[in-house]
């Protein structure tokens, strides 16, 4: 049996080193910004529990990031940590923490701005800020982007193109 | 979980019909790459087919594990023929045109809406799990190809007509959908799946909204259902896995 204290002391160590494996495709967020490490947890053996969760069913990124972890895990010294896939709850894009919104709007990617609206309406694309020059005069290109998080947009006032991180 | 032979042999078909359906639609999806009309829509198509076949890597993985013989997601995608392939007749379509493309798309976007909605509540948590995440990547490709839909219907007369030509081919394939056999009744039964019977009205009801915006008719019913779901296929295919199996087949085993 381990001391509550000392296994709250390794999770949380656990977390800092989690929080310094990037995000393969937006490097400037950490899986941790991302919203996507579901658990750190030490059972009564003392064994630690890791949950990662996909932010989409199809995202390429899933395999790139587990591999990552393992390896940030196995050089911090807990090569015995367990890798677990968490489906349920599914991942929305309101767990991207604020630092994260931050950091993906320094990047150059407006973060998502409002709940997933109907399916219904075609017309009701969300109101993004430009994250150049902060006018909410944009309009949406695609529904779609470079990666399944994002969509493409461009701004009415700077004419810059932008990526928007989608709601979902 | 230890279950009756003839159900967990159900239990395996219906996770596998969910599966094979997405993945033969990725599939098609993915032939409109470097294709389609306009690059927007390039990316769009493929950003769906990406969905399904991770929908897909779920259902089928799991699927494997329910069958028990140890067939991986691999094994089922790669390595089975036509006959033994279990999705709706509908999603092997060819894709036609880029009208036909949304049409094939929104008919089966909106049957998923219903099926991913109803096995939220699942008695398998675990397809439960699966269906939370994919209905919400399937609302936002409904969104999509529903748009789609208002604007070539609502277009010129050429996409108009164009759209409506597809629906009227397509709509022979609908009557499936919903059409339940002892594989859907034993999981209806056991609480696993949604009742289709009570699925079906509000697909029509949905169906009928986005018709309406889009100035479209809904053709006649054609009670002939097709049955892909126990595989009996169109010709098509076949052909589509001779493409998307030609290297696993080629060379067992290959990595990259």
């Amino acid at each position: 049996m381990i001391e509550p204290e000392v296994a709250a002391g390794r999770e949380q160590l656990i977390w800092t080193l989690l929080a310094e494996v990037p995000d393969p495709e937006i490097p400037v967020l950490s899986i941790v910004d991302l919203g996507i490490v579901r658990h750190v947890r030490q059972d009564a053996d003392g064994r630690l529990h890791v949950g990662i969760t996909p932010t989409y069913s199809g995202c390429p990124a899933t395999e790139v990031i587990r591999i990552a972890v393992r390896a940030a895990l196995d050089a911090g010294g807990h090569a015995d940590a367990v890798l677990e896939e968490v489906l349920s709850p599914p991942w929305t894009s309101e767990w991207l923490t604020s630092a994260g919104r931050s950091k993906l709007k320094a990047f150059g990617i407006a973060p998502p701005e409002e709940p997933v609206l109907s399916p219904r309406r075609l017309w009701d694309a969300p109101l993004v800020t430009c994250p150049r020059c902060g006018s909410r005069a944009s309009e949406r290109v695609s529904e779609f982007g470079s990666t399944p998080c994002k969509a493409h947009y461009r701004c009415g006032a700077c004419q810059e193109p932008f990526d928007y991180f989608k709601c979902l | 979980m230890s279950a009756h032979p003839a159900q967990q042999e159900a239990h395996f078909r219906y996770v596998l019909r969910l599966g094979d359906t997405s993945l033969v639609l990725g599939q098609r999806l993915g032939e409109w790459a470097g294709h389609a009309p306009a690059l927007e829509e390039d990316l769009g198509l493929a950003n769906l087919a990406l969905d399904l076949i991770g929908q897909a890597r779920l259902l089928l993985t799991y699927a494997g594990e329910l069958e028990g013989r140890g067939r991986d997601e691999d094994a089922l995608a790669f390595l089975r023929d036509a006959p033994e392939f279990a999705n709706l007749t509908l999603a092997e379509q060819p894709n036609g045109d880029f009208g036909q493309t949304i049409v094939r798309q929104w008919l089966l976007d909106a049957w998923q809406l219903e099926i991913y909605e109803g096995l939220l509540v699942s008695a398998d948590t675990r397809l439960g799990a699966i269906s939370a995440k994919a209905v919400k990547e399937t609302r936002y490709h409904h969104r999509f190809s529903s748009g789609w839909l208002m604007r070539l219907g609502d277009g010129t007369q050429e996409s108009h007509d164009r759209v409506q030509g597809a629906l009227d081919s397509l709509w022979r394939f609908t009557a499936e959908l919903f059409a339940a056999d002892d594989v859907d009744e034993r999981m209806e039964a056991a609480a696993i799946a949604p009742a289709l019977t009570e699925l079906a009205p509000r697909w029509s009801a949905r169906i009928d909204e986005d018709l309406r915006a889009a100035t479209l008719k809904r053709p006649a019913a054609q009670p002939y259902p097709w049955h892909g779901r126990r595989g009996v296929h169109t010709e098509h295919l076949g052909h589509m896995l001779a493409e998307m199996q030609h290297l696993q087949r080629t060379y067992p085993g290959v990595r990259w």
